[in-house]
């Protein structure tokens, strides 16, 4: 597959058996001054996110925009539909009656928020993604099972590929892997 | 609920065996792997038995009913079915409702229990939210046939037209529309997304090319990565947040259909808070059918315990109760509105032609789900399952009764008319059983019934002990 010669490196990963000792190697390599790396974990771990200072809250600005959008567009399409575009007088009710567009703009307010919150986290997080080079590790399949997996990023400015090797292998890893990319 | 320790040691003395904790919701010694390959092998490796093909075929033979019944009233239009004035709405509207009011359970499941974290809910909250889907989907032929022109159906939404015609927004029927369309998109939403990270599972598991090829696309490249988690967790409460009003508002803009309207027995301030209890009545109940013979046929007892039963079964007695509330105050202001047309239409509704389903009704849903106070039958599966369907008649009847008997005889005599369901009617109804049940078999032989990822969560060895800064000093 891979043409002849030294293949480009994206990170050295390494695999762990439980939460408990992938969350402190994320302590672990954060003080040894390493900032560009991520846990791949099979459910989400609160702690992890804090082992690695993961603070990302755009979500909910989007999801709160997302929702003011839906609800002024709703209301507004009423407004203009009833009052402006075809105004239908019964028994002398004002056009504009307000009540009655209060369930239409509620609903139009959730499903406008709903759609950004999955639309918007799955652009956040890039997806869809069919390739990534952490499925390079053969082993990696088990990050959806049973196993706990922690990579550091060749982008980092303190990556080297031995140093980084022998510092992942002193967390009491399973094992450690150079990830191709 | 008033007294947990004493509620607590009743039941350490009726299972003496698990000790102190009361019965868990996962059974004890499952890891990570052991789960997910239980779950997951279901689907990849297990095979197509011969139950699944038997209820898959009779479930796809009664939607092909179902398929024939709609093209056949395409071609001939809506007199094959019994409607007609006074009754203009019957089976179509009753089976909308009652289809509406069992996915409700389904939301509730997955968004108001995950915010009030119940972690009963995560070994049910999958096919619930499947159920919700499928039901939703079920609803939807109905509203949409008896529209006589379903190809012409769009001509509800607003959007631009030669004809410079826009859809009457002071109408509960548009309400509708926007409540249902948006239920079913936020519902389709809120499952796929608990589905990729599963989805990523079976794509790695899968010992097949198409396997790994299909659950790979619809598993979008998920990779577990901690910051997607971030984004996801906070994605998924978001949507539970949004889920939650949205439910209650579903089956309040579906009564004010009726609500809204000048008729008697459809005239009442009781009916939002009423049906959405009755929603989730029935949608509770639809679980349990479901629920017990999956959990037998699957082996799945170990995920799917006596607790969860146990604690459906506590929602559907207090749902009940509520909804036997508002029975009895529909009954009250009729007599207490002082109104000769609220009265007689109560009178008529006991009493005449349709008593007989009135009575049944209550014998369904207000007398039956009081041998729920027993702890002995909500231990019980069997009697459990029973209930569970004699509570899925009451609510088809309870809908029934208030559409038809509320419409056959209004304020005058000379407009009275009867109802009769005609064959076609039976067969739409049953067909769209049918076309639930198929879905239902596809997705238990396709897609993991049960939140392999949500389980781990609750898995003991998922507890990681607090301050870890600590602890880094052990671990080295």
């Amino acid at each position: 597959m891979r043409p002849s010669g030294r293949p480009r490196i994206y990170g050295v990963m390494a695999e762990f058996d439980n939460p408990s000792s992938l969350i402190a190697a994320a302590h672990r390599a954060r003080e040894a001054g390493y900032r560009r790396m991520d846990g791949y974990t099979p459910y989400p771990i609160e702690e992890l996110h804090e082992a690695l200072h993961i603070h990302d809250s755009r979500l909910t600005k989007l999801v709160l925009a997302g929702g003011l959008a839906g609800c002024l567009g709703g209301y507004g399409l009423q407004y203009w539909v009833s009052v402006m575009a075809y105004p239908v007088l019964v028994a002398g009710r004002p056009f504009h009656s307000w009540p009655a567009f209060i369930p239409v703009t509620f609903e139009c307010t959730i499903l406008a928020a709903s759609l950004t919150a999955v639309f918007g986290m799955l652009a956040l997080n890039g997806l869809p993604q069919p390739f990534h080079p952490v499925f390079n590790v053969a082993r990696f399949a088990l990050a959806s099972r049973n196993r706990f997996f922690l990579c550091i990023e060749a982008r980092d400015p303190k990556f080297d590929v031995d140093g980084t090797r022998q510092f992942m292998s002193s967390l009491g890893a399973r094992e450690v892997t150079v990830v191709e990319d | 609920m008033t007294a947990p320790d004493t509620r607590q040691s009743r039941e350490e003395a009726d299972h003496p065996a698990t000790g102190a904790a009361a019965t868990p919701v996962i059974a004890p010694g499952y890891t990570f792997g052991t789960v997910t390959d239980k779950i997951s092998a279901i689907v990849l490796t297990r095979g197509t038995s011969t139950g699944w093909w038997f209820g898959f075929l009779i479930a796809f033979l009664m939607a092909n009913m179902l398929f024939v019944s709609l093209g056949y009233l395409v071609l001939k239009g809506i007199g094959i079915w019994g409607n007609n004035h006074p009754v203009a709405w019957a089976f179509d509207i009753t089976n909308f409702v009652w289809w509406i009011g069992i996915g409700h359970a389904g939301t509730l499941i997955s968004a108001i229990l995950l915010l009030l974290k119940q972690t009963w809910r995560t070994s049910i909250n999958r096919f619930a939210e499947a159920m919700t889907l499928f039901a939703v989907a079920c609803a939807g032929v109905f509203p949409l046939f008896h529209t006589g022109r379903p190809w012409l159906a769009y001509w509800m939404l607003p959007y631009p037209n030669t004809m410079g015609v826009w859809p009457q927004f002071r109408s509960p029927l548009i309400w509708d529309v926007f409540a249902v369309s948006t239920y079913a998109t936020v519902s389709l939403l809120f499952w796929f997304v608990g589905l990729v990270p599963d989805l990523a599972t079976l794509r790695d598991r899968s010992e097949s090319k198409i396997g790994r090829v299909v659950y790979g696309v619809f598993a979008l490249g998920w990779r577990g990565s901690a910051r997607h988690w971030q984004r996801y967790d906070m994605a998924y409460l978001l949507l539970a947040g949004l889920a939650t009003p949205l439910v209650v508002s579903v089956h309040t803009i579906v009564s004010f259909d009726f609500a809204v309207s000048q008729l008697p027995g459809w005239h009442a301030t009781i009916f939002p808070p009423y049906f959405v209890a009755g929603a989730i009545y029935s949608g509770f109940a639809m679980v349990l059918t479901l629920a017990i013979p999956i959990r037998a046929a699957y082996g799945l007892e170990d995920f799917i315990t006596s607790r969860h039963l146990q604690n459906m079964a506590k929602i559907l007695l207090l749902t009940g109760l509520i909804v036997a509330y508002g029975y009895t105050i529909e009954a009250f202001m009729s007599w207490y509105s002082a109104n000769t047309y609220e009265e007689f239409m109560m009178t008529n509704r006991m009493t005449g032609p349709y008593g007989p389903a009135y009575w049944l009704l209550i014998l369904c849903n207000v007398v039956t789900p009081q041998l729920l106070w027993f702890r002995r039958i909500r231990a019980s599966v069997i009697p459990l399952f029973i209930i569970s369907l004699v509570v899925n008649v009451g609510m088809w009847l309870e809908r029934f009764v208030i559409i038809v008997t509320s419409l056959h005889r209004d304020f005058l005599p000379s407009s009275w008319g009867r109802y009769a369901p005609t064959i076609w009617d039976l067969s739409t109804y049953f067909g769209t059983i049918g076309l639930f049940l198929a879905l239902l078999f596809l997705f238990l032989r396709f897609l993991p019934m049960i939140s392999i990822f949500e389980m781990r969560t609750i898995l003991p060895q998922a507890q990681v002990p607090p301050n870890n800064d600590e602890a880094e000093g052990a671990t080295s």
